[in-house]
């Protein structure tokens, strides 16, 4: 099981978080916005310029910047699908 | 007897808390600030079965923890104030993650009632819940609404007083359970606490046992405070400690995930999803206004329309409390006699505060568009779209609705800082804001390029805009990496789905904000008028050069003799002219008043610090004014050069006279200098007001000081050099 960070993913593709790297403030905000692991996550969109990427978690869409969505870990969901 | 109730209103940013918080007090609120800080505290009373309830609104958060002012602010009313009860605002349609916060106030172990709000929502997109077995499941009752609609507001209430009365069958006190091995060391926290706190209820005990689990400062600190609490911070660090070891992460996380864990468990027996199609009309908007190649122009056209209807439309009202204003001090100016109160009346407070006054319109139709722009959702939106560019500034993307309104006008630009969530942003952005070239400015511009540079003045002019952004840009990663340095705050924002607004819910979003600039402004531009009157009006009496009133005399004598034996038709053309030289004395006369008023002696005292820029005195007297509002820049020129106190930007006269009395050096430095210095009066205030801190204030007024005159410096001594002056 090969994990990657959650801003390698390009739009449409899905994820299962696996952990949140880093510790305080951030890391704390993301857990409570339902970022923890086992959760799924896809990449709804790219803004404009890039940066930052819209995902959709728990049924809501959340926006992160590239410098963020980097600690978070991801893998892939097919994986999670083997797994069941 | 009357029975009152306090109840507060906590929920998650986007759930429909404020619409919830005007249907149960019907619109009727205070707002005011928290106190210490300028988040918004808005309080307002609802009467339903005898009882008279006191409605709390609490900042919209996410979460309980201590890491931001919100936060703080929302946990702490609860446990200090103890409100008879705490309504939670709950998105229905977004329920697992509203149940977050939910679950943390649980823990807090206060009476609560929750509102499945947006129930409607939910429905149309297929997501079926059973909100009485939820309610089983939380121990507390679930109550669903319509917001917009107005639904379920009575059923709330109902079970606000029910709960409150300790009649509700369903309300039970709920242990989340967190795990074996977090539970032992909660329950050992929570002995330790009660040895040392013997008075705490067991349920704030365990509440606080988690926190420290949870790492949190403020708890820490509380304790930390009291005596005797030197073995529940070891034993904290043990359990800590203990608990990395065997579960290998942090308590923190451990905590967190348990929390989603309960969710979960309590939505798989209570939430049915009907559609497996997860697109919804909202996505599809989103498609078009975020486009890759169409989010921009979308994005550059709301901008534009908003600028036009604050700034044009809002210019009709303005003409009127404008023309309003000028019949209050003719009207007033009539009833008092000549004298030194009718002066502070009408050219101090009714001029001053007038000249604020006629801001209102284009603030109250700005602060619609803003509110609409949120309550839509747009908000959201524009600041994920240009976040990557303001990212660059060192500011967060939805501060480019102060950056843009700047060139409007900065007070409504600096009060629109309260978009931005954290302090840093906010501080930054209205340190910035100033170097925005305001409406204000533009007539200087208009003057002083306009007398300099003939043909060439338009683009002159941009240049000035543009150095404005440029020296924006600067300071702003200047500031961010001196002042602001390490503390980033992510931009973890949440894109709530596009919803429809209401027209009462906006006009009360805009009249909210707008309300409380009418009332904290009025003092201190009050204040700042009466100064700046006072200065230019004393000493009351001033050794004249000349006696004008005598030369006044002689032109009356003069002319009545003439006149008197000439035609009809002359005569007109003469008393035109009689009264246009006694105009010319009357401004010679006002010259040398202001010259040896107390603010001229102030411009001649500060001219050696503006020799070195070019500056004469009398531009020096004009900078001092221009702090009132930099337009006043104009028409002191007027008075100054001689032209009559009503000449505009574009008299003929007034620029020859300037164009005999600067070069074209001296006049851009000039213009750079009123692009950075100070900002006027009603902007100082309105950082004050919204920094709530006059170190900033003092910062903002001084660093503006000292960059206009290092700028003016640069390019008058450069330009020397050049051998451009």
């Amino acid at each position: 099981m090969t994990a990657r960070k959650l801003n390698e993913l390009q739009t449409g593709e899905r994820g299962i978080i696996v952990r949140i790297t880093g510790t305080g403030r951030f890391r704390q905000r993301l857990m409570e916005m339902g970022f923890v692991p086992g959760t799924e996550i896809w990449v709804e969109k790219y803004a404009p310029l890039k940066d930052p990427i819209e995902y959709v978690l728990k049924g809501y869409h959340i926006s992160l910047r590239h410098e963020e969505a980097e600690r978070v870990l991801v893998r892939g969901a097919e994986e999670e699908e083997k797994e069941d | 007897m009357a029975k009152t109730l306090t109840i507060a209103l906590a929920g998650n940013p986007n759930s429909g808390k404020t619409t919830i918080f005007n249907n149960l007090t019907g619109g009727h609120q205070k707002v005011g600030n928290w106190p210490g800080v300028t988040v918004e505290k808005k309080e307002g009373t609802a009467i339903h079965n005898g009882y008279t309830i006191r409605v709390v609104d609490l900042p919209g958060t996410y979460s309980l923890t201590a890491y931001s002012q919100e936060e703080i602010i929302a946990r702490n009313y609860i446990i200090e104030e103890k409100p008879d009860l705490v309504v939670d605002v709950i998105d229905a349609s977004n329920l697992e993650r509203n149940l977050y916060l939910a679950s943390q106030l649980i823990d807090l172990g206060v009476k609560l009632v929750f509102t499945l709000n947006m129930i409607d929502v939910a429905q149309a997109r297929g997501q079926i819940i059973d909100h009485e077995q939820l309610a089983v499941l939380m121990g507390v009752p679930c109550i669903p609404t319509v917001g917009s609609k107005n639904e379920g507001t009575r059923e709330l209430l109902e079970a606000i007083v029910r709960v409150a009365e300790d009649r509700e069958s369903i309300t039970r006190h709920i242990h989340i359970d967190y795990g074996r091995e977090l539970e032992g060391e909660i329950t050992t926290l929570q002995g330790s606490i009660r040895a040392a706190q013997p008075s705490m209820d067991e349920h704030h005990a365990r509440w606080m046992g988690i926190k420290l689990l949870e790492n949190d400062e403020e708890v820490i600190k509380a304790i930390e405070k009291k005596p005797r609490t030197k073995a529940v911070l070891d034993q904290r660090k043990h359990s800590t400690e203990h608990l990395q070891k065997i579960l290998g992460d942090d308590p923190e996380t451990l905590i967190a995930d348990r929390r989603y864990g309960f969710i979960h468990g309590a939505l798989t027996e209570t939430l049915r999803h009907t559609r497996k199609d997860r697109r919804y009309l909202s996505d599809r908007v989103d498609t078009v206004l975020t486009n890759r190649l169409l989010g921009f122009p979308i994005f550059i056209f709301f901008i534009w329309a908003m600028f036009q209807l604050t700034f044009n439309l809002g210019n009709y009202p303005m003409a009127w409390i404008d023309a309003g204003v000028g019949l209050l001090a003719q009207f007033v100016g009539g009833l008092m006699g000549e004298g030194l109160l009718r002066g502070l009346v009408v050219d101090g407070i009714i001029s001053g505060v007038g000249g604020v006054a006629v801001f209102l319109p284009n603030i109250f139709i700005l602060f619609f568009c803003i509110a609409l722009f949120e309550d839509t959702g747009y908000m959201a939106r524009a600041a994920f779209i240009m976040d990557k560019i303001m990212h660059t500034l060192g500011l967060h993307g939805k501060s480019f609705i102060p950056m843009i309104m700047g060139f409007g006008c900065n007070v409504p630009a600096i009060m629109a800082t309260r978009v931005l969530e954290s302090r840093r942003d906010r501080i930054l952005t209205m340190l910035i804001n100033p170097l925005i070239s305001c409406s204000g400015r533009l007539p200087v511009y208009v003057l002083i390029a306009g007398a300099l540079f003939g043909a060439r003045a338009g683009n002159v002019i941009f240049s000035i805009y543009l150095i404005g952004i440029a020296m924006a840009i600067l300071m702003g990663q200047i500031f961010k990496r001196t002042l602001f340095r390490g503390e980033i705050a992510p931009f973890v924002l949440e894109l709530p789905p596009y919803r429809m607004p209401t027209l009462r819910g906006t006009v009360i979003h805009m009249w909210e904000r707008g309300s409380i600039f009418i009332k904290k402004m009025g003092g201190v531009i009050l204040v700042g008028s009466i100064v700046v009157w006072a200065l230019s009006s004393f000493p009351q009496t001033v050794d004249y050069s000349r006696d004008y009133e005598a030369q006044k005399g002689r032109i009356h004598q003069e002319y009545a003799v003439v006149i008197q034996g000439a035609e009809q038709e002359q005569a007109a053309a003469l008393t035109e002219e009689r009264d246009r030289k006694i105009a010319e004395v009357e401004t010679l006369k006002k010259k040398e008043f202001q010259e040896k008023s107390l603010l001229g002696r102030l411009g001649k005292g500060i001219a050696p610090v503006l020799r070195p820029l070019g500056f004469d005195w009398r531009a020096g007297v004009a900078l001092l004014t221009g702090f009132v509002a930099k337009e006043i820049v104009v028409s002191t020129f007027g008075v100054l050069y001689q032209v009559g106190g009503e000449a505009g930007e574009e008299s003929e006269s007034l620029r020859a006279a300037i164009s005999k009395n600067m070069t074209p050096l001296v006049g851009y430095a000039f213009m750079i200098f009123v692009l950075a210095y100070t900002p006027c009066v009603a902007t100082v205030a309105v950082i004050r007001r919204e920094s709530g801190s006059w170190g900033w204030t003092a910062f903002a007024v001084g660093y503006g000081i000292a960059l206009a005159w290092i700028l003016a410096f640069v390019i008058y001594r450069g330009g020397m050099l050049l051998g451009l002056g």
